[in-house]
């Protein structure tokens, strides 16, 4: 892809994302920036807690307010600020350029209201069609999301079906209008393991049907193996690394990537225990000096105290926040600064 | 659905008879004897036993309450020994005046606890909210009784605008139904528009917290469709039943507001009754208004199967 002449779909500068809370203003999100191109995977990787739910949120224009507040920063979608946008502009906008899944098919969907009456309506109110063509669409949805019989689940309501049948029936909404970009909230987390394996392939046969850009948003790496092209590596509401799919697996340059690699429970390795990183997310209000992560780091040194690691080139196209790529110093010419959000 | 009804309608038969034993067992058990309130203070004990002979008063109990059955399934209540007429005709004569009141009632109700609740819901911890609140809680803490007496003396004795009591019925004037229904419908409406309220609020705050609602806005659907139609739905489930409840007080509950504002309903005739120890009347009364409520307790759950398709009764999947 010719990254000098497009621009990207998306594009994230400097997002600072706060919670109001009883203790002051704590900061889920800080200097988050990165790109998506149009039709591109990026998976979002990070422990609960870490902002990536809110990061897709603030996308959406669905965050919570109060008491979450975007703070600093700019969302540049086709090259226009969504967080300048009005309200009925972010509305028309959502549903229809941006859709979201969520980790919830249980309760995402309206238990009061037919499947068919809640997949036609985001066709009928963004594309303004009659309701004969919206059902035309609902069923061709139903059909490319792998529904059987479509025309009769339309009648039905949500707790009628499965709890994957419901994750397909949020996918075949939210991308009625053709999205230019989904964001997939956890969308496998809750169900069963064979079922994941299913939606995971569902969603990315649709990605390349209908060409969109999809940010997946997981803990779990697996996922992103299978299905994005790029990983950002997201810990207590900052960037840690950021490179391709393979860049990631080969290479992981960041302490906290290593320790989220090396917890995959592995089928063929001779080991009884899983190996888990040792401690927990700081707390929001009492984040450590200099590096977040270096409290329960293994590599950690005195220098890793002092500053708030730059995301540093390791490879052209492989950024991590790490100093010890850079002889454990914050400045100097071994690695050059990344411009936040370059490749 | 008509199955279930068919079937709610066989449940209610012991409630109602339980409901008859009661009033009958009831009203024995209390001093008092309709003979000297017939006869008044002159008359004699020979006098009083030809009242009680005629009123079938001197039969055994047991005998008593047998006729009261076999005239029940004729469709007979008996008849009222104060106004000597059947209890059925009495009652039913009154009932439009009770029912359109309760009805005048309940649309007031509907209409200002649900928006109240709606509004202050999303305008939480506003001052919309607040007042709102307030308003509900004085609504639930004075007595309605009280609250009817105020509006007399302020509506009718000071301002004039309205009569002190009585009742038009609609069909000869609706202006003179709304004059003289409206404080007593007000009086019966203002405690259960604070309940309503304040039910509707929690319920649409709890409504707004569920992923469904992030779902309807993730869609771009404008928040009047987000609130009216996605949370709207919802919180009407918990709300219809309490709905309900609030029309059975209402119907019911208007005794002493028909007595404030002397007002000739179905509350008042079986307030003198008891008064009066009219037992075929009681007897008969009791038994229509919980028939009545019965039947509003099968409507509210029909009513609840179109709001939540989860609970469908006949057919399942």
């Amino acid at each position: 892809m010719d990254m000098a002449s497009t621009p990207p779909l998306l594009s994230v500068r400097g997002l600072r994302i706060e919670f109001g809370t009883d203790q002051g203003p704590a900061r889920a999100v800080d200097d988050l920036s990165f790109d998506l191109d149009a039709g591109e995977v990026l998976g979002i990787v990070g422990e609960s807690g870490s902002g990536k739910s809110v990061t897709a949120l603030s996308i959406m224009g669905l965050l919570p307010t109060p008491p979450g507040r975007v703070t600093a920063g700019e969302i540049l979608f086709e090259g226009e600020d969504l967080l300048r946008k009005s309200r009925n502009d972010m509305r028309k906008l959502r549903g229809n350029e941006i859709s979201m899944i969520f980790q919830e098919p249980m309760t995402s969907l309206n238990p009061v209201f037919t499947i068919g009456d809640q997949l036609t309506e985001a066709v009928r109110w963004h594309e303004r069609v009659s309701m004969a063509t919206a059902r035309d669409r609902a069923i061709e949805m139903l059909g490319k999301v792998g529904i059987p019989s479509p025309e009769r689940r339309l009648a039905d309501y949500p707790h009628q079906l499965s709890g994957g049948m419901r994750q397909r029936v949020m996918i075949a909404m939210a991308l009625s209008c053709s999205p230019k970009l989904l964001l997939a909230d956890e969308p496998t987390t809750a169900l069963d393991v064979t079922i994941q394996a299913q939606i995971l392939d569902l969603l990315r046969a649709l990605q390349e049907e209908f060409r969109m850009a999809v940010i997946i948003i997981t803990h779990n790496l697996g996922v992103v193996a299978e299905f994005a092209d790029r990983v950002l590596v997201m810990y207590a509401g900052r960037t840690v690394e950021q490179a391709s799919v393979e860049g990631v697996f080969d290479r992981p340059s960041h302490p906290y990537t290593e320790g989220l690699l090396a917890s995959i429970p592995d089928l063929e390795a001779d080991v009884l225990r899983l190996t888990a990183i040792p401690g927990t997310l700081p707390n929001p209000h009492e984040l450590p000096p200099g590096c977040r992560f270096q409290p329960r780091c293994g590599y950690a040194r005195e220098e890793c105290t002092a500053a708030s690691p730059p995301l540093l080139a390791v490879s052209p196209d492989h950024f991590a926040a790490c100093i010890r790529h850079n002889g454990y110093r914050l400045d100097g010419a071994a690695a050059a600064m990344a411009v936040p959000g370059a490749r | 659905m008509g199955r279930y009804i068919v079937a709610r309608l066989i449940q209610s038969i012991p409630v109602l008879i339980l409901v008859s034993v009661m009033s009958f067992g009831i009203m024995k058990l209390v001093p008092g004897d309709p003979a000297i309130l017939i006869g008044g203070p002159t008359a004699t004990p020979a006098e009083l036993d030809v009242i009680r002979a005629n009123l079938g008063l001197d039969r055994p109990f047991h005998i008593q309450m047998w006729k009261f059955y076999v005239g029940l399934v004729q469709g007979d209540l008996g008849n009222s020994l104060l106004l000597g007429k059947p209890v059925l005709e009495a009652t039913i004569e009154r009932v439009p005046v009770s029912l359109s009141i309760a009805l005048y009632s309940m649309v007031l109700t509907l209409g200002f606890g649900i928006a109240c609740g709606v509004v202050a819901a999303l305008n939480r911890n506003g001052w919309v909210d607040q007042g709102a609140m307030i308003f509900a809680l004085l609504g639930v803490s004075i007595p309605n009784f009280w609250l009817g007496l105020m509006f007399i003396i302020l509506f009718s004795v000071h301002l004039g605008w309205l009569p002190t009591g009585g009742y038009v019925p609609w069909q000869e004037s609706i202006g003179g139904w709304f004059a003289t229904a409206t404080m007593p419908a007000v009086s019966l409406a203002l405690l259960q528009i604070g309940l309503l309220a304040r039910i509707t609020r929690s319920t649409m705050l709890e409504v707004l917290r569920q992923d469904y609602i992030r779902t309807a806005r993730a869609k771009g659907l404008p928040e009047f469709v987000v609130i009216g139609k996605h949370a709207f739905k919802n919180v009407m489930i918990p709300v219809i039943t309490v709905i309900g409840i609030i029309f059975s007080v209402l119907l019911s509950g208007s005794l002493v507001i028909e007595s404030v504002f002397s007002v000739p309903g179905v509350g008042s005739l079986l307030g003198s009754a008891v008064l009066r120890r009219d037992y075929p009347m009681i007897q008969g009364g009791l038994l229509l208004v919980a028939w009545s409520l019965l039947m509003l307790n099968i409507l509210v759950d029909v009513l609840y199967a179109y709001f939540d398709p989860r609970v469908r009764y006949d057919h399942g999947r």
